[in-house]
């Protein structure tokens, strides 16, 4: 897979991703149009804008167009690169306060046009929600526990319903990256998120068990079975010979009784320690 | 509502009688000839007589809703109590409508304006409707309605073609006389006659290129259009206030330093940081007419989660702040979430409220905020009354500093080994609005203790952009709970588990002893508003908007909506 093969395919994971997740103002949103798209720039205007930026722009703007160590702004968030369509703003700007900047021969306006096709071009790759477009990947270290700590805490805290040996043997083999193991074992299951670096959903770690619940009628007749649905006036269920129940509740009658494997999953958020988090992926990492 | 304005009020209740008598003695001439009057819907020209004279916005909340939070106050408590805790068990459906997006011809025709060439559909409602003179004005991205407010017959439909940007929400109308206003998705406020739905004008609010883009219910005090818009990207958030009759720009307010020597500048490294800082105005705020102070909420600072580029309090992002309505001039500030890192923005609804601290009558505004803190504040000064915490498993401050607003604890940021963090970034609360009664004086809010392991994947030292740089998992729930605080001491008085953590939406108290709310479960429920135990319910579907009530021709209506229907709720 070429490079640029590569970065197209990061962000449409990544726009699937933010498409499922659109967060900032509220949940669920449609974000019909995500960013405000152009029509993209012939590829040849935009090979050679390259080269200009890389030889004139690049030691104050930066590799990745967001600013340099010689204090040149970010063109990915700049009003003036935001608004120019072919390089009829940019033109000025290149010809007024840049003008002892550039090397001697200059630019001419066809330069200045390649240039701002290149800096759309990257723009364009933008994945939404004002996210830069991804940069080339980096390592991030996110095993940092004590694998040693991590394998008490789950003697503790997690062998009653999990074993090494049994459900999470060779757990630390599984091709999940630390992160995604992490979030896994934390959720029980996967959770819900978004993000660059989250890739595609990872099958979850064991056969998920559900919830079950047991509904006691005043008469003192059971009904069993898998827990449907529930809120404060109804619960459904499914009886293991497959045939669908629904009762109504009014208060506490009848007596529901519900049992979720993942409720000892949920129980703990409020209790672990971010060192708690990172000494059990550490040491489920090393179940291979 | 116990703030007084005695001679306005009295001038805005004669109009109101006269309104109200017009469309009883027009409906008396109908009664003498055939079918009955309630069954028949006014004569199409006595519908919204004269429309909405500003002054009656001052009025305490009843027969109409006309601004986003039913009155000024943000308290979403209606002075209705045909219906209440002893026959809501006989509620039942008056009418469902629903609502069709897009450009579709039909009876009536849709008007269609616009300046882009796209067209946006299958949007929801999400925002409030507007009940005046016997029209309910509803709205969602790109597309207004006319609605008759008896039966939810369709009345007329605008129809705006987009150039674009983020479509996820739009919060409702406002209307001045027979004007309403509306803001698209792609930055135009656009005025339409509100008898029948023809654009009068727009005007470009917020530029599009810069990836603006705007949803919040304008709010209309006296001659003043007060417009906000949203940005995910890194620029600045400003809020605006526009003539109604011309278009034209009244005052405009940045709420990031632009300039050197602007205020709030010292709490940012610099003023390219503080340019790009962010602090959207993407709620609509609440307005006190004793001291001519509009209050909002602003957005969070940007880069969002990369705190690094931007050391500092960042002002005036995630901040409380009071502007005189006909200068646009601060006038106070109180920052809710200083030096915000998770996106977690203080725009919900601030409600004004008046009740006794420490033995004292005082002017309060109160919010719930998106952080998981609770804050009470003096109205007229900004002088901090009270922070408390009612996310009951929020975890993400270091403590609270000299103003007593939390600030972030550095490693419950987004971290590369992963942080465990509670609220998620959708916060505590978000736009779904409170209420508050003065009968229970109690604040009613939502309150979300999800948990997300939050990564840092952009580890430059300059920061990311907007909402980048991270990756979030969400991996379970706290519980969901419909929380009771009271403002003065911030403390909160119960809470009632919501059965399943997701949904949740706005609420409405009555002086019915009701609360209306959803359950998450797709059930609208009222409940009693003393302890909040459920009285009624009933099962439409994934709720959408915040219930309101209105009364017409005799009889109250509770409204909600489930994506693109509507529905009507009434005693027979």
């Amino acid at each position: 897979m070429s490079r640029r093969s590569q970065v197209v395919s990061t962000v449409v994971v990544a726009l699937a991703l933010l498409g499922a997740n659109m967060w900032a103002q509220g949940r669920g949103g449609i974000a019909s149009f995500p960013a405000q798209q152009r029509d993209p720039d012939d590829l040849a205007l935009v090979a050679r804008g390259r080269a200009v930026y890389d030889t004139e722009c690049r030691s104050c703007h930066g590799p990745d167009l967001r600013g340099g160590e010689r204090g040149g702004p970010n063109l990915l968030r700049s009003p003036v690169m935001l608004n120019d369509r072919s390089g009829e703003l940019l033109q000025p700007v290149v010809q007024g306060s840049h003008k002892d900047r550039l090397s001697a021969p200059g630019l001419t306006p066809e330069d200045v046009k390649a240039v701002a096709a290149h800096i759309h071009s990257v723009l364009a790759l933008a994945p939404g929600q004002g996210a830069p477009p991804p940069g080339p990947p980096i390592e991030l270290k996110v095993l940092v526990g004590d694998a040693t700590a991590g394998a008490k805490y789950f003697a503790a805290t997690c062998a009653s319903c999990h074993s090494p040996t049994g459900d999470l043997r060779g757990i630390g083999a599984r091709d999940l990256g630390p992160a995604q193991l992490q979030n896994l074992w934390i959720a029980g299951g996967r959770g819900r998120g978004a993000g660059p670096a989250l890739g595609p959903r990872p099958a979850p770690m064991t056969t998920r068990r559900e919830a079950t619940v047991v509904v006691t009628l005043p008469s003192g007749q059971k009904y069993e079975g898998r827990l449907e649905r529930i809120d404060d006036f109804m619960v459904a269920l499914t009886q293991a010979d497959g045939t669908p129940r629904s009762f109504r509740r009014t208060g506490a009658v009848p007596k529901v009784e519900v049992r979720d494997p993942l409720e000892a999953h949920r129980n703990l958020l409020p209790v672990y320690t971010d060192k708690d988090i990172h000494d059990v992926t550490a040491y489920l990492a090393s179940l291979k | 509502m116990s703030v007084t304005r005695p001679a306005s009020s009295r001038r805005a209740h004669r109009a109101l009688f006269f309104s109200v008598f017009s469309v009883i003695s027009v409906v008396a001439l109908f009664a003498g000839q055939n079918p009955p009057p309630a069954t028949r819907n006014p004569e199409p020209g006595t519908r919204n007589p004269g429309g909405l004279d500003p002054a009656s916005l001052l009025q305490p909340l009843g027969e109409s809703w006309p601004t986003f939070a039913g009155d000024y106050t943000s308290r979403r408590h209606s002075s209705l109590k045909q219906i209440n805790t002893s026959n809501v068990k006989n509620l039942s459906l008056a009418w469902m409508t629903r609502v069709l997006t897009g450009p579709r011809g039909g009876v009536p025709p849709t008007i269609i304006g616009g300046v882009g060439a796209r067209e946006f559909t299958g949007g929801t409602i999400k925002g409030a409707v507007l009940q005046v003179g016997g029209v309910l004005y509803v709205t969602a991205p790109d597309n207004v309605w006319a609605l008759d407010a008896l039966d939810g017959r369709e009345i007329w439909h605008y129809f705006w073609r987009t150039r674009g940007a983020t479509h996820i929400g739009n919060r409702g109308v406002g209307i001045w006389r027979n004007y309403l206003f509306f803001e698209t998705p792609d930055n135009y406020l656009v005025s339409l006659d509100a008898k029948t739905g023809t654009e009068r004008w727009h005007v470009e609010i917020a530029d599009f290129d810069q990836q603006y883009f705007s949803t919040p219910a304008p709010v209309v005090v006296g001659d003043h259009v007060i417009v906000g818009t949203g940005n995910d990207l890194d620029g600045p958030g400003f809020l605006q206030s526009y003539d109604p009759e011309t278009g034209k720009l009244q005052w405009k307010f940045y709420t990031v330093p632009m300039k050197e020597g602007d205020p709030g500048l010292e709490t940012w490294p610099n003023l390219e940081a503080a340019r790009y800082g962010g602090g959207h105005t993407w709620m609509p705020g609440s307005y006190d007419p004793e001291t001519k102070l509009y209050i909002f909420g602003t957005g969070n600072p940007t880069p969002a989660y990369t705190g690094v580029a931007r050391p500092g309090d960042n002002l005036y992002t995630c901040s409380l702040i009071a502007l005189n309505v006909d200068t646009g001039k601060m006038v106070w500030h109180y920052q809710l979430s200083p030096h915000d890192t998770h996106d977690w923005d203080t725009v919900q609804s601030p409600i004004l409220i008046d009740a006794r601290v420490n033995g004292k009558p005082r002017k309060l505004v109160s919010v719930a905020a998106r952080n998981g803190y609770f804050f009470t504040v003096d109205r007229v000064t900004g002088e901090h009354i009270v922070t408390t915490k009612y996310g009951t498993y929020t975890n993400w401050a270091g403590g609270l500093n000299s103003k007593k607003a939390p600030f972030p604890a550095p490693e419950k940021e987004a971290t590369i080994p992963g942080a465990l963090v509670s609220p998620v970034e959708g916060g505590t609360t978000n736009w779904q609005p409170p209420a508050y009664s003065p009968d229970t004086g109690l604040f009613y809010t939502q309150e979300d203790n999800g948990f997300n392991m939050l990564y840092l994947t952009d580890p430059d030292p300059r920061g990311s952009m907007g909402l980048g740089g991270k990756m979030r998992v969400e991996v379970g729930s706290g519980g969901k709970f419909l929380t009771a605080i009271d403002p003065a001491s911030g403390e909160v008085v119960w809470r009632r588990r919501y059965p399943n953590p997701g949904g949740g939406i706005g609420l409405l108290t009555t002086a019915g002893g009701l609360l209306f709310g959803s359950d998450g479960s797709g059930n609208f429920v009222a409940s009693d508003a003393k302890d909040g135990t459920p009285v009624w319910h009933t099962r439409i579907g994934n709720i959408s908007n915040a219930p309101q009530t209105y009364m017409h021709d005799g009889r109250q209506y509770v409204l909600i909506a489930t994506g693109d229907m509507l529905w009507a709720f009434a005693l027979y």
